[in-house]
């Protein structure tokens, strides 16, 4: 058989493997299934602009639909893959229809942890997830009306941020006792509560949301002391579970994602595993974890395409994502887990400052606030593993510019 | 329309159609012309969408913001006429535009 590649999932990580496959020069076959209706788009204008109504949907499209046909790519939308035979080396979709592969690629993504409570099938509550979702609540986000988000993660918060522009009342629940808790420190925690509050948004952490009640539509959020919070509206934004059941149905090894090697290999050769659905080596970390940003399902993609066309790996670049809220601009470089001691640079108050991180004297990740040249040194500084100290960056007469220098040369 | 010019660092030159209100970074995607990647989608996030504009279209590109200036203060091999391509927008003042890629966006 000559060589096809399938990729199941048609989001950022597969659209882009298919791209740079031929982009690399592949000649074979390329099928990339996905079951949405839309050709590969980007994800993250969806609780920003394009959510705001700023952008039109063919911009969200990372390439026209015509490109795949255009370059022999055959693209399968509404086409669900329902299971891998590795025995066939086929994949077989709920159509019935069955494409033999020679390389496999999963790129499945992720799904939005549901609700666990009751109501959360009520109309008029809302996941956070694909561009359907969206324009399912879109009709729903018009001035005056009270939206209830649960969940104070990035998503959910710059959701609030669009609702508030659009001039809903808006309350967020969390459960932890600060927003953001899960991925960032309490500086910035406290930074981010107090921007949403300047704009209006009511933030409620450390509260036990029990139901959602209404009638058809929901109408309320119990607390568990009882108390109901009126709404018109709800989204959740509770995280995210990665899309690796058919791996785990094709005996391929899978914890938290499916495991793979630094070219994206799974347990089987052939087959791949790309995007938020993978569990990857961190090599500026020495240890393995799922990234879910545009920038590991971007880089996978190229390294998987590359692997199979068996080109060198490309760079392994330090994570990085980004959320805007209001006018604010975050740039997160590196991961802040494990972090012991933290230096802020800049003045939370004046809304551009950076704050870094550092675990047994190593630096490992800022959050920059406005501040680009913070962020982009810190990529630069750890992904050279330079011996930054939090005196460096403590020193504000000093410019990050300069501070990057003098680390990069130690 | 309008027509932008992208020449690659090999100085391949590539044509193409953009749209009025599109930014130049877009009209490149779009098109598939190598050298830009714009992996933030225009975010002015990743500064990966680099070109150097043909001065003599340099002041009808409009201002740069601070974050870009920033930004670009950052990327390799900047020069005076750098900009990040997802924020320049399109506009009929911009016929025959020439941009230029960088070798690497990274
Ligand atoms: C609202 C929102 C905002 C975000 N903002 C940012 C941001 O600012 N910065 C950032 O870096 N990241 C952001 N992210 C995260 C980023 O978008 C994701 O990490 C990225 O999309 C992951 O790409 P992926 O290809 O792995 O998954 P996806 O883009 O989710 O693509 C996976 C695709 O596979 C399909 N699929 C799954 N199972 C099957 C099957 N059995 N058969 C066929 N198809 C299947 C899915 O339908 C989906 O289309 C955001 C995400 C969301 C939802
Ligand atoms: S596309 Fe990311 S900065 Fe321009």
């Amino acid at each position: 058989m000559s060589a096809s590649v399938v990729i199941i999932g048609a989001g950022q990580a597969g659209g882009q493997a298919a791209v740079s496959l031929r982009q690399f020069g592949f000649e074979g076959e390329i099928h990339l299934v996905g079951e949405e209706a839309a050709p590969p788009y980007q994800r993250p204008p969806l609780s920003k602009d394009y959510l705001k109504g700023k952008l039109e949907r063919e911009r969200l499209y990372l390439k026209p639909r015509e490109f795949y046909a255009d370059n022999a790519i055959t693209l399968h939308t509404d086409a669900r893959v329902a299971r891998i035979d590795r025995d066939e080396k086929s994949v077989v979709l709920e159509s019935g229809e069955s494409l033999n592969y020679t390389k496999l690629i999963i790129a499945t993504g992720s799904r939005p942890r549901p609700l666990p409570l009751p109501g959360a099938d009520l109309d008029q509550v809302f996941d956070l997830r694909t561009l359907a979702d969206i324009d399912a609540l879109k009709p729903a986000m018009v001035a005056g009306k009270r939206l209830l988000i649960v969940g104070a993660g990035y998503i959910g918060l710059e959701a609030a941020a669009v609702a508030r522009e659009l001039g809903l009342e808006v309350t967020v629940l969390e459960m932890a006792e600060r927003v953001l808790a899960r991925v960032t420190s309490t500086v910035m925690s406290d930074f981010y509560q107090a921007l949403h509050e300047s704009h209006g948004a009511a933030i409620r952490t450390g509260i036990r949301l029990s139901s959602l009640k209404g009638e058809g539509a929901v109408t309320h959020g119990v607390l568990a002391d009882g108390e109901e919070i009126p709404c018109d509206l709800v989204l959740v934004g509770i995280g995210i579970l990665p899309n690796e059941e058919l791996a785990v149905g094709a005996g391929i090894a899978c914890k938290n994602g499916i495991l793979v090697d630094r070219d994206t290999r799974t347990n089987d050769g052939d087959i791949y595993a790309i995007g938020d659905c993978a569990h990857r080596p961190l090599v500026h970390y020495g240890r393995d974890g799922r990234l879910e940003s545009v920038h590991n399902a971007i880089e996978q993609g190229k390294i998987a395409a590359a692997h199979i066309v068996g080109k060198d790996r490309p760079a392994e670049d330090v994570p990085w994502f980004w959320s805007d809220q209001y006018n604010i601009k975050l740039q997160i470089a590196g991961l802040s887990q494990g972090y012991d001691e933290v230096v802020v640079r800049g003045d939370p108050a004046n809304e551009s400052f950076a704050v870094f991180y550092f675990a047994d004297g190593k630096f490992i990740s800022v959050d920059a606030v406005n501040a680009p040249a913070e962020f982009l040194s810190a990529k630069r500084l750890i992904a050279a593993d330079a011996a930054l100290t939090p005196a460096d960056v403590a020193d504000e007469s000093v410019s990050m510019k300069d501070i990057m220098k003098t680390a990069l040369a130690r | 329309m309008v027509k932008i010019t992208y020449i690659d660092h090999e100085g391949t030159r590539r044509d193409v159609d953009a749209k009025v209100g599109e930014s130049v970074m877009e009209a490149a995607v779009r098109n598939n012309i190598p050298g830009i990647d714009a992996d933030c989608g225009g975010a002015c996030a990743c500064a990966t969408c680099h070109v150097y504009v043909d001065p003599e279209y340099l002041p009808k590109t409009g201002e740069q913001e601070a974050m870009e200036q920033s930004m670009l203060d950052f990327a390799d091999a900047v020069q005076d006429n750098s900009r990040l391509s997802c924020q320049i927008s399109v506009s009929d003042d911009l016929e025959g535009l020439v941009v230029t890629t960088p070798e690497s966006q990274h």
